[in-house]
């Protein structure tokens, strides 16, 4: 792929990023921060690949440290997330 | 690997974008936000899988690796408190932008040889997820209170922080110039070191009340990390992905900026020491009228309107069930209750929301700031728990005020105030806050929890 298709990818989903988050509410302010740092976590992709093709043993050693802590990035920042949006209540569902 | 699986794969990390993107899109509105949480985590599986079709010689280490990291996960985010949030957010921000960098390393170490375009993103990565990791680290010591809260400053700090910043580009720049170098490995870890240095050093002067600015930045920090590693592995959906996250990290450090009246710049190179240095000028004249829960109880019970603003006072007193309990007695009572929330109010954004659901409070209640001011002078009782700078009239009267122009709730309009706190002291500014001494409000003194304990009791006395 060349890199200035790269790129281009990249400035538009920087624009897209900024179109979709202008306009939250700011209750949601921190399942979204959570969120996304869920989503940052896709790091994970790269962390595979370095875990699973590393050269040597002290990449696998890297690739693995690096998988981990975005497997833990991934998991509790989805869990984290989805805990406090189940609290999040409206009325009707509180009566209920 | 034949032309088909190149295809499914390429397919597969599309509808993974589309997954992320349509999951941030939910997030956006609160009745749909944790079936976008659930999309995006959808997403997020289909990336893993796709990767594993395409990556891996030995499948041990990889499926070891991800077992150990979710069950950590799993672990960590079932047992956590809510009121802990705020630091959970900041590590596992910082776990992001670590791995980020590990893979930007093993992306030299096991190929040096990579054209310059990788390279540059490998510096790119390893920076910026180190500055991530780092910040991170500290602002989790300075959530959970592992380390002091206050802002600390040393002498010559800008022009240490400068000179750090000038070293990395110096190493960046040589070490791309001539990666496969024998010179090029060792200061690819002086990056690495300097880089974990700089993110402590950004963080440390950051005062806990500025906290909700900077885990937002250091949010969008891990975002672009990632993407930095997508452009090492020529990967479009961690470019996609942590664009997405860059962007809204951006957006919402912006959001939080906004709402202090303050620039970035002043927020991350400390505004707070004027603030400090100026407060002692400006001393606020007159007596704080206390009042006791009984008759605070009599303030309540006539009231027909009252205004909850909460503060990092209730998150430390863990008030939030309590703040409930009275809300529901006195709507009980007749009264029309909401809660209003300063964009800035504890320690992370949207830190007040968090704590008030956790509590049960449905989300119809919870009034932001530009809705509630115009009623303000329409309310009958306004009760400040455990805050004090989101409150401050300063901000609207003193011009000489470090505070002056923030945007406040306007608690002192409101026809009674009840002020809950603890003491006296000045809030985390150091600002004075003339609204303790205004004669339409009472001070309510003691631990917020117990005071609205007490409260609850009198009315079920009555």
């Amino acid at each position: 792929m060349s890199i200035g298709l790269l790129i281009f990818v990249f400035i538009l989903a920087i624009f897209l990023g900024v179109e979709l988050i202008s306009k939250v509410p700011s209750q949601l302010h921190t399942p979204l921060m959570s969120g996304t740092n869920a989503i940052s976590g896709v790091t994970i992709v790269g962390a595979l690949t370095a875990a699973g093709t590393g050269a040597d043993t002290f990449a696998a050693i890297v690739g693995t440290i690096a998988l981990v802590l975005a497997t833990i990035n991934v998991v509790g920042g989805y869990l984290v997330t989805n805990r406090m949006l189940a609290m999040f209540k409206s009325k009707d569902q509180e009566q209920k | 690997m034949t032309d088909y699986t190149a295809v499914l794969i390429d397919f597969g990390y599309i509808l993974a974008s589309m997954l992320f993107i349509i999951g941030i899109k939910m997030l956006g509105r609160p009745e749909r936000a944790r079936r976008g949480n659930m999309v995006s985590a959808l997403g997020m599986l289909i990336a893993v899988v796709v990767a594993l079709l395409e990556c891996c010689l030995s499948f041990s280490l990889v499926i070891g690796g991800m077992v150990v990291g979710a069950l950590i996960g799993v672990i960590a985010a079932r047992t956590i408190k809510m009121t802990s949030m705020p630091q959970m957010v900041a590590i596992l921000n910082g776990f992001g932008g670590l791995a980020s960098l590990l893979v930007g390393w093993e992306n030299y170490h096991s190929s040096p040889d990579g054209n310059s375009f990788v390279i540059f993103a490998i510096v790119l990565a390893v920076l910026i997820g180190g500055v991530a990791f780092s910040g991170s680290v500290v602002a989790y010591g300075k959530l959970a209170e592992r380390i002091s809260g206050r802002p600390i400053f040393f002498k010559g700090q800008k022009v240490v922080n400068a000179a750090i910043i000038a070293a990395i580009l110096i190493c960046g720049v040589l070490f791309a110039w001539s990666p496969t170098a024998t010179y090029a490995y060792p200061l690819l870890i002086i990056i690495i070191g300097l880089s974990l240095f700089l993110g402590v050093l950004g963080v440390i002067p950051i005062g806990g009340a500025d906290m909700p600015v900077v885990i937002a930045l250091l949010n969008s920090y891990s975002g672009l990390a990632a993407s930095a590693a997508g452009f090492i592995i020529l990967n479009n959906v961690l470019i996609v992905a942590g664009a997405l996250v860059g962007a809204s990290g951006l957006i919402l450090t912006g959001i939080m900026c906004k709402a202090m009246n303050r620039s970035l710049a002043n927020v991350l190179f400390g505004g707070l020491q004027t603030a400090v240095s100026k407060a002692g000028t400006d001393q606020v004249q007159g007596e704080p009228s206390p009042i006791s829960p009984a008759d605070a109880y009599f303030v309540l019970e006539a009231a027909r309107s009252v205004v909850f603003v909460p503060g990092y006072g209730m998150a430390v007193a863990q008030a939030q069930h309590a703040v409930k309990e009275i809300g529901d007695i006195l709507e009980e009572n007749g009264a029309e209750v909401r809660y209003a929330i300063h964009p800035v109010a504890g320690r992370m954004p949207g830190h007040m929301n968090v704590l008030l659901a956790e509590a049960n409070v449905p989300y119809e209640q919870l009034a932001e700031m530009d809705d509630v001011n115009p009623i303000m002078d329409s309310v009958d009782v306004c009760v400040v728990i455990g805050a004090n700078d989101v409150v401050n009239p300063a901000a609207r009267e003193i011009e000489s005020s470090p505070i002056y122009g923030m945007p406040v709730i306007n608690a002192d309009q409101a026809k009674t105030v009840i002020v809950l706190k603890r003491s006296m002291a000045a809030g985390f500014a150091g600002v004075d806050n003339p609204l303790f001494v205004k004669p339409n409000t009472r001070m309510l003194f003691g631990d917020a929890k117990a005071s609205l304990q007490q409260l609850v009791s009198e009315f079920k006395e009555s």
